[in-house]
């Protein structure tokens, strides 16, 4: 017996040519409530179709116990699935639908009866017995969903966005029961959601999955304090992402001042991402400790906090969260704890992209386009070539037969002065861009390139035929 | 007067669609050999019916006797051919899904005659002897699509997790069909049962190229002998009557279920 009760090994799966899940390598351990979050489509209802063994992976391999479960159909596979809309047979009343699982591998009568009023009582669902479950409330059929699943003693119990179609009210009660629950049971929970907060509340472990791959695995507390990458931070709760330079250990530059922080290793003078939770800026009246200043934009009362939108001295825009309101117009001291400065290193400085020299342009790969760029006389067609193109040299158009090749805006992130937009082309590459222009998610843009501060390097090694 | 006139309208038309098997209906309360002649109110020739001791040809009995064993027959095999072929239709995406619901949905706009003619070829062709089977596969495949096209709807509506539900809950493929695909399917399937039924029992022109030359005889076939051979049995008379009633019967049964499984969707929503 390991301590390991899943173990995913470089898992891959893709839908007619569209790959969903990279790579993915994860392990669960025997008792933890693990989380999948992430957006929508980003392959975490994917991975744990595999689990449950809906879906057959294209490559890599699940242990369970060590064992090798591809192969293994649905109803041989010791865990049970919590559906999303929970999937209860229609045509059975309450007790029908718990005992279904149990029926099936011939339990004694009065076992199968013992244990359906246990979990019933469990789901404080015991009055409800006969009951059609159409008559059920949302809440009400959850339950049901969940004893369904539970009376069969599994050893992992996959949830699927169990609780996305109740409302918030109802959301959060059953929060905790579930929270609850897993205690009582001590079985392991799989848990999907693109919920953040609910990821937060419940999970041991969380896996933060973007693109069909694993982007952080930790406890809530890493995730939310330590966020890798600017993905991370921004799907995880509010933050302020920034660029930023590392100017040597301890000592980091953004919003034109330098701070004090804890990260090191990261080298000198290199560009960095950095974030700060909105409640980790705080205001001050002693000049000594007053980092910059700011004037307040914006002032919104929000339950228990106030959220102030401010803009510093050097022209950022930063989110702060604090009890006290401040008013809007009102110039602000302000300091950050070297801390509550989280520093990640830059996925990407600039667009890299690589290609064909073909006399007058570069026709890239991925995504594919041309190019056209000055004359390079010496370098023979058919040549491969390495193109950096900065962030800011990308052009977006209202037209979007007006540029190069055309997209879509897929991911925006707001960097305190500008926004950082990942663009996914019409042929399923990437672009990343930064502009001041107010783009939304899913806006068709045409895509060009201004001539400025492009390079253009030889792949030495990689001639074309 | 405009109500009138609107009024009158739908009488004429109701008049105009029933007055035929009122007509029927009302001579079949007589034993006049001539249809239109009253010879005076008896219940003769239902007794007759009843019993089979016909004034006419005897195997008017058999006919019947064969229409409703190849109605039953073949819409029993349709209902489950076609349930089946509905969850692989419901299973399928995008471009195929919609190409092969349309492939379902042309035999039964197919004027029957060029089914029959069809199927008369094909059996020809294959060598297979024509009779009882032949027909009752051709039957089979004019109204398996009525099937699909009444399940179909309940696939739409049903959760698309239960089956997969059933699987993760320990049941085989086969068990997860029967103990939750069909009770849910099962009105769909009822539906489709009784279409087919129908359709089987008043088909004349599949039934006519399909059954070969032993002399089988369904009761559309034998009618049109019969009538060719100078004259109607009596007896079809009442024949009608009790098989107008039976559809009557059924037609308001599966209205009032579809009422009854609206007004219950009703209240779930």
């Amino acid at each position: 017996m390991t301590d390991k009760i899943i173990d995913i090994k470089h898992l891959s799966k893709s839908f007619s040519g569209k790959q969903v899940l990279h790579d993915i390598n994860l392990y669960i351990r025997r008792g933890e409530f693990v989380t999948l979050l992430g957006p929508s489509g980003c392959g975490k209802t994917t991975l744990l179709r595999m689990i449950a063994g809906f879906l057959q992976p294209d490559e890599g391999s699940i242990l369970m116990d060590g064992k090798e479960l591809a192969g293994i159909p649905p109803h041989e596979r010791p865990l049970n699935t919590v559906f999303q809309r929970y999937a209860l047979f229609p045509h059975l009343d309450v007790y029908d639908n718990v005992a279904f699982g149990l029926k099936l591998k011939k339990t004694p009568k009065e076992e199968i009866d013992k244990r359906v009023r246990k979990v019933l009582k469990l789901v404080a669902m015991s009055d409800y017995e006969d009951r059609d479950v159409e008559t059920l409330s949302g809440g009400q059929q959850q339950r049901i969903a969940i004893a369904r699943a539970i009376v069969n003693q599994p050893k992992v119990l996959l949830l699927d966005e169990p609780l996305a179609a109740l409302d918030l009210k109802m959301r959060k009660d059953m929060q905790t029961e579930l929270k609850e629950m897993h205690k009582k049971l001590g079985i392991t929970f799989v848990y999907v959601t693109h919920d953040q907060e609910e990821a937060l509340t419940l999970s041991d472990t969380i896996v933060v999955i973007n693109e069909g791959k694993i982007q952080q695995i930790g406890t809530p507390t890493d995730i939310y304090n330590e966020p890798v990458n600017s993905f991370v931070a921004d799907f995880i709760g509010e933050s302020n992402i920034l660029n930023g330079t590392m100017i040597r250990d301890r000592k980091v530059s953004f919003i034109g001042h330098d701070f004090d922080c804890v990260d090191e290793g990261f080298g000198e003078d290199v560009p960095v991402d950095v974030v700060v939770r909105p409640e980790d800026i705080y205001f001050t009246k002693e000049a000594a400790k007053t980092q910059f200043t700011a004037t307040v934009k914006s002032c919104t009362f929000k339950g228990v906090h106030y959220e102030m939108f401010v803009d510093t001295d050097s022209g950022n825009e930063l989110m702060i969260q604090d009890y006290d309101p401040y008013a809007v117009g009102e110039t602000v001291n302000l300091y950050i704890d070297p801390d509550d400065i989280q520093v990640m290193k830059k996925e990407r400085t600039c667009n890299t992209l690589e290609g064909t020299w073909n006399g007058e342009s570069v026709d890239f790969d991925n995504p594919e386009f041309s190019l056209p760029v000055d004359k390079m006389n010496d370098v023979p067609k058919g040549t491969r070539v390495r193109v950096q193109i900065p962030f800011g040299s990308v052009d977006l158009l209202d037209d979007i037969d007006a540029g190069l090749t055309e997209g879509e805006v897929h991911f925006i992130l707001y960097k305190g002065d500008h926004y950082h937009l990942t663009i996914k082309t019409d042929d399923g590459g990437f672009l990343w861009v930064d502009t001041q222009d107010i783009w939304d998610k899913g806006d068709l843009v045409g895509i060009g390139i201004k001539n400025k501060g492009i390079k253009i390097e030889l792949i030495e090694d990689e001639k074309a035929q | 007067m405009k109500k009138f006139f609107a009024k009158a309208y739908i009488w004429v038309l109701l008049i105009v669609m029933y007055a035929p098997l009122v007509f029927i209906a009302i001579f079949s309360f007589t034993q006049s050999r001539v249809l239109g002649n009253w010879d005076g109110f008896s219940t003769k020739l239902y007794e007759n019916l009843l019993t089979g001791q016909m004034q006419g040809n005897a195997s008017l009995i058999a006919a019947v006797e064969n229409t409703l064993i190849i109605a039953l027959v073949a819409a029993f095999v349709s209902m489950m051919l076609g349930t089946v072929a509905a969850i692989g239709i419901h299973n399928l995406k995008g471009r195929k899904k919609k190409a092969i619901t349309f492939l379902n949905n042309v035999p039964m706009i197919n004027p029957d005659i060029i089914t029959g003619v069809s199927l008369f070829l094909l059996f020809v062709f294959l060598g297979f002897a024509q009779g009882y089977v032949s027909v009752i596969l051709a039957h089979i495949t004019f109204c398996t699509p009525y099937v699909v096209l009444s399940v179909m709807p309940k696939l739409q509506r049903m959760n698309p997790n239960i089956y997969e539900a059933a699987l993760d809950l320990g049941a085989t493929p086969s068990q997860a069909f029967w103990k939750v695909l069909v009770p849910e399917l099962k009105s769909g399937m009822v539906s489709g049962f009784i279409l087919a039924f129908t359709m089987s029992l008043d088909d004349f022109a599949v039934t006519f190229f399909t059954r070969g030359t032993i002399g089988l005889d369904t009761l559309s076939t034998y009618i049109y002998t019969d009538a060719r051979k100078g004259g109607l049995t009596p007896e079809l008379r009442p024949l009608m009557t009790l098989i107008f009633l039976v559809v009557l019967i059924l037609l308001i049964v599966i209205n009032l279920r579809q009422a009854r499984q609206s007004k219950l969707n009703v209240k779930k929503y």
